[in-house]
């Protein structure tokens, strides 16, 4: 990377708010590219807010959102990727057709079809794309004849397509099993350093942000008005970088989080 | 002993019990008819079946002596051309309505409530201006149908679009496509099956309407010959007219829902992904 130096994410005094609610108050935050951050936080804490402000679905109240020096677009376009925990995969077409969809967008902008010659070498392309994440054997079948994972597997492939600068993970294991989660986790290590991406990813597990990527944000409210539990927004309380930690980090953060969820002030603002 | 909500009957019992009420029924029919033959054979509220099928053969297959067609197939027929017009234009009017309301809020805004307001009009109360505007012509009575079929499609067609999950439409923009990609390529295929379903739930009004501007004004058709026998008390010639409507509609909704599970396997086979 060129200017592997400056930031490609420029987070400057951002607030959040809809209406008289406060999601997030005053982040502050650089990412270089090529980073893996992992975002946890209590139900209601803002994190998918803020992932939704990052794909363009929503706009910050104040403050900056910078891409390269640019603010960050306002409608989700191809230089961000993203993978929800489900829906994220277009049930009318095969896997394959899944996967080749986004190169039609592409060169198509007419018929968004391609026919002929271009579309095999199309299809050559994504069949080393589902090569890569183990989906080959099912090309030719709907996603409802899938299991769990390999639907994952597939909303991951179609958002590396395009080859996305930054790719967005909104709890994309939630749903899934234990065995299946590890698996899912060492393919997005892998895609991660084979493509060069930016990773930020929403997740309920802290134990998943602990030992995936390279870095850990805590999203949590630090003031709270019981009066008026919509007063304060989340912070960022904790930036940390993953690897070289104090043990018992891990226990703390728990401890940190844990008496909010029971909190009142935690039902507004996420879910999606 | 089992609760009652557990117990299911096995295969051939269910299709058993599912014959058995249509059974009942033509008995009970049988029954009466005789009885009332018996005692006036020139009864003419409950003719017997042999009565019917003499009617039905002369209608089917003898030329009409005054026009020589054979009036049977020509209602049948004229009846079908009317009411796959008005649902075939019907359902491409309340398909692009439904689509482009549900699917852009720029749309939505002004010609929602419109929509609502227009598909609580009663279409039948409609039919006087209808023959008014159009004349007494096949127009009017494509008209009837339309006005009546395409509110309801169009709503529920709009209502399909906003079901489907907002992640795909946003997946599709992160993936590079345009509105006219996200019309053409993720809710268009989606909404086809959704529009069958559709017409098969209109499919019921549109033979009321059909049937209903028929009897009023129309020159063939089968609501027009069921309303001008009726002045003959002529029910050797209503039952069976009934009879051929009902299964006309039983075998265009089996068409219909066997297309869809042919063409959208992936609509039919899963819930959602």
């Amino acid at each position: 990377m060129s200017n592997a130096n400056k930031p490609m994410l420029q987070i400057k005094n951002l607030w959040k708010s809809y209406g008289d609610t406060t999601v997030l108050e005053n982040l502050n935050k650089n990412v270089a590219a090529g980073e893996f951050v992992t975002l946890v936080g209590t139900s209601g804490c803002g994190k998918s807010t803020f992932l939704k402000m990052l794909l363009g679905m929503e706009t910050q109240t104040r403050g900056d959102l910078l891409l390269d020096d640019q603010p960050i677009g306002t409608e989700p376009d191809q230089t961000r990727g993203i993978v929800f925990q489900q829906y994220s995969v277009f049930p009318h077409l095969t896997v394959l057709q899944n996967v080749i969809i986004a190169r039609e967008f592409e060169k198509s902008p007419l018929l968004g079809k391609l026919f002929g010659t271009p579309k095999k070498a199309l299809v050559s392309e994504a069949r080393q794309l589902l090569d890569r994440v183990g989906l080959s054997a099912a090309e030719n079948k709907y996603p409802h004849e899938l299991s769990g994972g390999m639907r994952q597997r597939l909303a991951i492939a179609q958002a590396l397509i395009r080859k996305p600068r930054i790719l967005l993970l909104d709890e994309p294991f939630g749903a899934l099993d234990p065995g299946i989660r590890a698996d899912m986790h060492a393919l997005i290590l892998d895609l991660w350093r084979e493509h060069q991406l930016t990773i930020f990813m929403v997740t309920h597990d802290l134990t998943e942000g602990f030992y995936l990527g390279t870095r850990l944000w805590v999203f949590d409210k630090v003031r709270h008005d019981p009066q008026a539990p919509g007063a304060y927004g989340a912070r960022i309380t904790y930036d940390l970088s993953v690897g070289d930690m104090p043990s018992d980090t891990l226990n703390q953060i728990q401890q940190s989080l844990n008496p909010a969820d029971t909190s009142p002030a935690s039902a507004s603002g996420e879910s999606l | 002993m089992k609760r009652l909500v557990n117990l299911t009957p096995s295969r051939p019992l269910k299709v058993l019990l599912g014959l058995a009420p249509f059974a009942l029924v033509l008995l009970l029919y049988v029954i009466a008819s005789d009885a009332r033959l018996e005692a006036n054979p020139s009864d003419k509220l409950l003719p017997s079946f042999s009565q019917m099928g003499d009617a039905m053969h002369r209608l089917a297959f003898e030329p009409s002596k005054r026009t020589g067609e054979y009036l049977f197939w020509q209602d049948t027929a004229s009846s079908l051309q009317r009411l796959g017009l008005g649902v075939g234009i019907a359902a491409i009017m309340g398909f692009i309505i439904g689509l482009l309301t549900g699917a852009l809020p720029t749309l939505n805004a002004p010609f929602a409530p419109l929509l609502t307001v227009i598909s609580l009009v009663p279409p039948m109360a409609l039919l006087p201006i209808l023959f008014i505007v159009f004349g007494l012509g096949e127009l009017s009575k494509v008209a009837l149908i339309i006005f009546g079929v395409a509110p309801f499609i169009a709503r529920d067609i709009q209502r399909c679009t906003q079901e489907i999950p907002k992640e795909q439409l946003i997946k599709a923009q992160t993936l590079g496509a345009s509105t006219w990609h996200i019309l053409v390529r993720v809710l268009i295929p989606q909404l086809l099956p959704r529009l069958i379903n559709a017409i098969r739930l209109s499919l019921g009004a549109g033979w009321l309407f059909l049937i209903a501007a028929e009897g009023i004004a129309s020159t063939d058709g089968l609501g027009y010959r069921i309303f001008l026998v009726r002045r003959y008390l002529s029910m050797d010639v209503i039952l069976p007219y009934v009879a051929w409507i009902t299964l006309l509609a039983f075998t265009v909704d089996w068409l219909l829902a066997n297309t869809s599970r042919l063409l959208f396997r992936w609509h039919h086979a899963g819930s959602n992904s």
